[in-house]
């Protein structure tokens, strides 16, 4: 059996997907549960191929209420399991999510967002962002990355390993099917080669020893029968968010501390304003971009401060409103106006952000 | 903006647009530069207009598709009439001469319209079957987007274990690609 | 002065009293197991999961890793941890409609991969924990706050029945049984072997337990056990329905 699935480092040009795989791989995923659904099909693809040579498992299950229980089954069993999904999958799938959320239990999901509501396209869209965050019967106590390119994508999932079993919440790679099924270039490596250090598992059933002799039996619940009870623990779940927020969030600027149109976007339509602010700076317009790398938490003191000095906000996503609701809500109390650009299910271009700016300026 | 070439590559399922999206872009990959390629992949893939944008520059590419392209090549009457939206009016959109009926459906906003006979160069000259190779030399005989050796090297890459087999089909491919760079640089 | 009886080594004595209605079948279904499970000697190594329903009070039952998942989820969840684990003796306990409503394809789908778990379900002829309503087991005419008349099965179908349909997509390696609280003895012993079926690897295992429920069924003592002696194997055959490679029994 081979012993690491990417020795060093290695530039290679190849689809989200296979990116998603190969990153599951070199973290020391031991085990992928799914059910089909496009755009997230060729995950498992890869990582049927590929799992068996370094002795790691899947399971494919007969829905994703199934995938994401037997997920969490597997992480009980103190193994780094992920699950991915897209769309109506994600929606089946906020029933475990919720009770990993509740529980503490750190999955990791891969989430390939494409078009909504209901069945939709299965292309692309920024239309998860709500569920992804926010889904089930919860308070989103949930760590969401939204990654813009493959090198991401696989920094990004190796990390979200790490959070999970760091913070014990679960943890969520919001991708999209356009990062799925394109090829661009990026490099692997062998998270060793580069100092980072995989936070170890643990199990949370069968730890050893008997139960009532040798240690206190683990019952682990999400039941609760008093109001009071309830309330104690999803305080101490709410007061764990609060603290570790500020250290789990992370952003990305571009040209945003003098900006007077402040451009914020996410996953893949960071890299259209990206270029759109390079070209609209090289007309000497003061425009600048906040990109919240975790959407949950976000970055609210640092978004903050760059949209108290812009004379304008401009959302740029391809849902309607998603990302502005939670952008809206962290600015609450600010005077600075909110302008959006919303295209529900389709990309957007660097030259309709250029053309969107230039309305405002 | 990125300075670059953005291409759009349609055509009929089996007429091997997304091969050859996959080998120029990974020409251009080899070659050092920033490539991004994604096929188009709706429902509409089981017997819809196969089209596969290819995007590569000197710069980090930004959304994986867009609006206009720097070059159209459709392959057949639906290719043409399905890749209007991607015409600019610095668009040059290459269409196959063999392609019946889209007279009317030619874009009017174009840089330039070019018909090339490369359906009829691959079946009389060469063999139908390296159809997609000579459309891949005339994708980089129209943009110049990757180095003819290199290219080489792509098809090598891909093919090789063929033409290990044949070498005769080594030489046929490379044929096909310089007669494609031709059709289209005659045009121009 | 009473004497308490005796408790199974694997019960956790400090959450007895259990939570369960006075007369519930779970107590017995529970003592059952939990002597199956000490006389394998497999405490250790067994992982509990018990769904929502009345089957939720067990939560803290045993001095056995325990996890309470969510309705009809237990299934998934005990099958994640095997497949992640296999030294683990996985055991999901459910009750009608975990197993066959809500959970249904869940149960249908380890049943059809042979999955190396065994699942208890417990069939009471209704929803307990939620007041009483129809379930895929009540009795044609039986009256529930759902079906107030009494079942109709030419409305609502008839009483589902979950060994034969396993018994029906499991390959031979599976273990199906039925037993009933009225005989603890004998359920212990389908118990027993189910686990024995998970612990040799040989395949699946399931047992129904058809058990009583007096607060919803609004019966007393001697109206609980007619019903459950009586009534309820007119419908549900008991005994063993599938055996790897031995002799039924029932």
């Amino acid at each position: 059996m081979a012993d690491k699935p990417i020795e060093g480092e290695k530039r290679v040009f190849m689809t989200g997907n296979e990116v998603v795989a190969w990153a599951a791989l070199a973290a020391g995923a031991e085990i992928m549960y799914g059910y089909p659904i496009t755009p997230q099909n060729e995950i498992m693809h890869y990582w049927t191929r590929l799992a068996p040579k370094y002795g790691r498992k899947f399971l494919q299950t007969e829905d994703e209420i199934s995938a994401g229980f037997t997920t969490i089954g597997g992480v009980l069993a103190g193994r780094r399991a992920f699950t991915a999904t897209s769309g109506p999958g994600n929606t089946l799938m906020q029933e475990p999510m919720s009770m990993a959320e509740m529980m503490r239990i750190p999955v990791v999901q891969v989430v390939t967002q494409r078009g909504g509501p209901s069945t939709a396209t299965v292309i692309y869209s920024q239309q998860e962002v709500t569920m992804t965050c926010f889904g089930g019967n919860g308070e989103g106590a949930r760590i969401v990355y939204s990654t813009s390119t493959h090198q991401e994508l696989f920094d990004y999932t190796i990390k979200a390993f790490n959070t999970a079993w760091k913070y014990r919440f679960p943890t969520h790679i919001l991708g999209d099917g356009y990062q799925s099924k394109m090829r661009e270039s990026l490099t692997m490596y062998d998270p060793a080669s580069r100092g980072i250090e995989m936070v170890p598992t643990e199990p949370y059933v069968a730890k050893g020893g008997v139960p009532g002799i040798d240690r206190d039996p683990n019952h682990l619940r999400n039941t609760y029968n008093t109001e009071d009870e309830l309330y104690d623990v999803v305080m101490g779940i709410m007061s764990d968010w609060e603290k570790y927020a500020p250290e789990i969030a992370e952003y990305q600027e571009f040209d945003a501390e003098d900006a007077e149109v402040l451009i914020v976007a996410h996953g893949v339509v960071t890299r259209a304003v990206q270029a759109a602010v390079k070209e609209l700076r090289a007309q000497g317009k003061k425009v600048g971009h906040f990109r919240p790398v975790t959407l949950r938490p976000l970055a609210e003191e640092q978004l903050r401060k760059r949209a108290e000095n812009a004379k304008v906000v401009l959302v740029v996503e391809s849902a309607y409103g998603q990302l502005c609701k939670i952008i809206a809500n962290s600015l609450y109390g600010l005077t600075t106006p909110i302008k959006k650009v919303l295209k529900p299910g389709v990309g957007v271009t660097a030259e309709e952000v250029v053309e969107e700016v230039s309305k405002l300026l | 903006m990125a300075k670059g070439a953005k291409i759009a590559l349609a055509g009929e399922g089996g007429q091997g647009v997304q091969s050859v999206a996959m080998i120029i872009t990974e020409a251009a990959y080899e070659d050092g530069r920033e490539a991004l390629y994604i096929p188009n992949f709706g429902v509409e893939q089981r017997g819809g207009v196969s089209v596969a944008y290819v995007q590569i520059s000197d710069e980090p590419i930004g959304s994986p598709k867009f609006k206009t392209a720097d070059i159209v090549i459709a392959l057949s009457d639906r290719a043409v009439r399905r890749t209007q939206r991607y015409v600019g009016d610095k668009t040059i959109f290459v269409y196959d001469a063999d392609i019946e009926g889209v007279e009317d459906d030619l874009p009017k906003n174009a840089a330039k319209v070019l018909a090339i006979p490369a359906i009829k160069v691959a079946k009389d000259e060469l063999h139908p079957r390296v159809f997609n190779i000579v459309i891949m030399g005339a994708v980089i005989g129209a943009t110049g987007v990757v180095d003819v050796d290199r290219a080489k090297q792509a098809i090598e890459k891909k093919l090789g274990y063929k033409f290990e087999k044949d070498p005769k089909l080594r030489e046929l491919n490379f044929k096909a690609l310089e007669r494609g760079m031709e059709l289209v640089k005659e045009e121009l | 002065m009473s004497v308490a009886p005796k408790m199974p080594k694997c019960w956790r004595p400090e959450t007895k009293a259990h939570k369960f209605c006075p007369g519930c079948g779970h107590g017995l279904v529970l003592k059952a197991l939990g002597e199956a499970i000490d006389e394998l000697g497999i405490q250790e190594r067994t992982v509990f999961g018990c769904d929502i329903g009345c089957s939720l009070l067990a939560w803290d039952f045993f001095n056995i890793d325990t996890v309470q998942t969510h309705h009809g989820r237990t299934t998934p969840v005990i099958t994640g941890i095997k497949r992640a684990n296999e030294d683990v003796i996985g055991i999901a306990y459910m009750g009608d409609g975990g197993g066959y409503a809500i959970g249904s394809q869940h149960l249908v789908n380890a049943a059809t991969r042979n999955e190396k778990i065994t699942v208890i379900l417990v069939n009471n002829t209704n929803y307990g924990m939620t007041g009483g309503q129809m379930a895929p087991t009540t009795l044609p005419n039986q009256k529930t706050e759902t079906s107030p008349y009494g079942r109709d099965v030419e409305a609502t179908g008839n009483p589902t029945q979950g060994p034969e349909m396993v018994a029906a997509i499991t390959p031979d390696t599976a273990y199906v049984a039925r037993g009933t609280v009225a005989n603890v003895r004998q359920l212990k012993k389908f118990m027993k072997r189910a686990l024995e079926n998970q612990i040799s690897g040989n395949g699946f295992s399931f047992v129904e337990v058809l058990s009583g429920c007096p607060t919803n069924w609004r019966t007393n003592a001697a109206e609980t056990w007619k019903f459950i002696e009586e009534t309820m194997p007119q419908y549900f055959k008991i005994g063993e329905i599938k055996v790897p490679g031995e002799k039924k029994e029932g």
